[in-house]
């Protein structure tokens, strides 16, 4: 569903695209051989080449390439065998060498496509413009001193993946969609940890409105947004600042614009519009970027099965609704760790356990599933437990707290508190005799046609059996008692 | 092509380079003779022939991805104007 403003003259339709900056997973950095790890101190990860001393030359890390092909058969992109690297040139006290080196006219992926999942299992398809490498700049901290900027290089030189859309997104929720199925494929691929607030991914969003059905209007671009509510909050401001503008007879100028999360507005940049003039030519330090089928190949035999096809593949082989797919597929580890419960086992009630349980005591403790008490084969000898008939749904729920809290297996829960399920119809029948004599009234009622009635003396043998008997065996035994 | 007085003002302005006000109309002179003799290279035919990107037939290096560079902040940070606890210091930027 497009998003679609009501002004005073009519509707405006949203219109926006994404550009996602994804550092990619390698050791060292795109041009050197310094350490990319995030949190180390400042300037400790900063060869002469990232800080861009006289005479010093760049040489292509070959991960940061394997990682930018992986990524774009992850996004069933054209990849693209020849390929170039330009300087793009400005100046900013956190860029040493006075440009960034990029790709501008000839990136290493061309155009494919990224399936986002929507409300009520809906889908569509959203186009990607390209995929380029290029270095990231150093950091600038502007609160730690009175009167200068302080600059750390540890990230200079790191490697990125540029990865822009095509402007199909027409909703905020389309591009937190969007977003977050992004971060998922390259965290499937293990090109980009996606870890927004460490900036390892982080956004600039296009946003213009149009007439529905007009051309594209002219778009406003807001730089560096890290998180997925942000960039909502982004696109909602601005569309709405854009159709006041148009509406009040006003034009909109093409600028770049900053996002304020504090104010959630955002405000033109423009004393920076004359440094975008980039002048972009191909580095002359750097040839072509070459490699042979065979190169992509070799990567195309090693991806992993990707978010979509491991939820049609719950959908189809597992029975698995959509929505709850979509839910377990959506980060690898769950989904692994939820195969490894359904492995030989009924798969909806393993996901329903994963979906509710365990991911309800999760949140209640603030724990990710890594540090979850509860190891996904113990979750399945609990789900063992209740399909052989040993204790029942409800008892099932308890021990699981139980499990969680304690790190105790289910068996050994079951067996200290004696929760097994009564299955023994002579003990139901005497625990259903008690019920019938001490309510001999209600069984008159019962009889006289009140059959709502049932529900009560089910509960009460329930009670009766401290929740133990077997439900099925009680429902079997109790109605023809009742019927007399 | 050809780059008026303003142009040359641009550019130089982008490169950081400061250029006095009488100095602009000789440089953009000077410029454009340079642009002259580029664009006379346009006069030959160069219909099927691949651009060529280096002198010799050579391929772009690659690198292994291993660590084997950095850890001397203090080298780093030496030649710097202004340093402070091993980060470089510079005049307040403020967007």
């Amino acid at each position: 569903m497009g998003m679609i403003i009501q002004g005073a003259t009519g509707d405006w339709e949203v219109v926006i695209g994404l550009e996602v900056h994804a550092q990619v997973t390698s050791n060292a950095k795109l041009f050197s051989g310094s350490a990319t790890e995030y949190g180390a101190e400042q300037n400790t990860q900063v060869s002469f080449v990232d800080a861009a001393m006289p005479g010093m030359l760049p040489v292509i890390n070959e991960m940061a390439v394997r990682q930018a092909v992986r990524t774009g058969l992850g996004l069933k992109a054209q990849i693209n065998k020849f390929s170039v690297f330009d300087r793009k040139n400005y100046f900013y006290a956190d860029l040493p060498q006075g440009y960034q080196i990029s790709q501008y006219l000839q990136p290493i992926v061309g155009e494919g496509t990224l399936t986002i999942d929507l409300k009520d299992g809906e889908t569509k398809e959203i186009g990607i413009t390209r995929l380029h490498l290029e270095q990231d700049a150093g950091k600038s901290i502007h609160d730690q001193h009175p009167s200068m900027t302080l600059v750390d290089l540890n990230r200079s030189g790191v490697a990125l993946m540029e990865i822009v859309s095509e402007p199909d997104i027409r909703s905020p929720e389309e591009a937190a969609a969007y977003v977050k199925k992004l971060r998922s494929i390259l965290r499937y691929l293990g090109t980009c940890d996606g870890n927004m607030e460490e900036g390892s991914m982080r956004a600039d969003v296009n946003v213009s409105v149009r007439r529905p059905g007009d051309e594209f209007g002219t778009r406003c671009e807001m730089k560096n947004i890290n998180s997925v509510r942000f960039i909502q909050q982004a696109i909602i401001f601005e569309a709405n600042r854009q159709v006041d503008i148009l509406e009040a007879g006003g034009e909109i100028d093409q600028e770049t614009r900053l996002y304020d999360s504090v104010k959630g507005e955002t405000r033109s940049m423009r004393s920076k519009e004359e440094a975008h003039d980039y002048r972009y030519f191909p580095d002359p330090d750097l040839l072509p970027l070459e490699f042979d089928d065979a190169f992509v190949e070799e990567i195309k035999a090693d991806l992993p099965e990707l978010p979509d096809e491991k939820k049609d593949r719950f959908v189809g082989d597992l029975g698995i609704t959509p929505y709850d797919a979509g839910v377990l597929v959506a980060e690898k580890e769950v989904a692994d760790y939820f195969e490894a419960v359904a492995k030989g086992r009924d798969a909806k009630i393993s996901a329903n356990w994963v979906i509710g349980e365990l991911f309800g005591n999760l949140n209640r403790t603030g724990k990710s599933l890594a540090e979850s008490p509860v190891s996904a084969d113990e979750l399945g000898k609990l789900v063992d437990l209740i399909k052989d008939g040993t204790i029942s749904n409800r008892i099932a729920k308890e021990v699981f707290e139980e499990m969680f809290d304690s790190g105790k297996a289910a068996a050994d829960i079951v067996k200290e508190k004696g929760l097994e399920q009564v299955s023994d119809t002579g003990a139901i029948e005497q625990a259903i005799d008690d019920v019938m004599a001490a309510n001999m009234d209600k069984v008159e009622e019962y009889r006289g046609g009140k059959d709502k009635l049932l529900g009560f003396f089910m509960g009460q043998v329930m009670k009766a059996t401290g929740g133990k008997a077997n439900p099925g065996v009680v429902n079997k035994i109790l109605k023809p008692k009742l019927d007399g | 092509m050809s780059l008026d007085k303003a142009t040359v003002a641009k550019v130089a302005n982008l490169a950081r380079i400061r250029v006095e006000e009488e100095k602009l109309d000789p440089l953009a002179a000077e410029l454009n003779a340079i642009l002259g003799w580029v664009e006379q290279l346009g006069e030959v035919d160069t219909e099927n022939v691949k651009p060529m990107t280096s002198v010799a037939e050579m391929q772009l290096r690659w690198r292994q991805d291993e660590i084997t560079d950095g850890g001397y902040q203090e080298q780093v940070v030496a030649n710097a104007p202004s340093k402070d606890e091993g980060f470089f210091a510079v005049p307040k930027v403020i967007e």
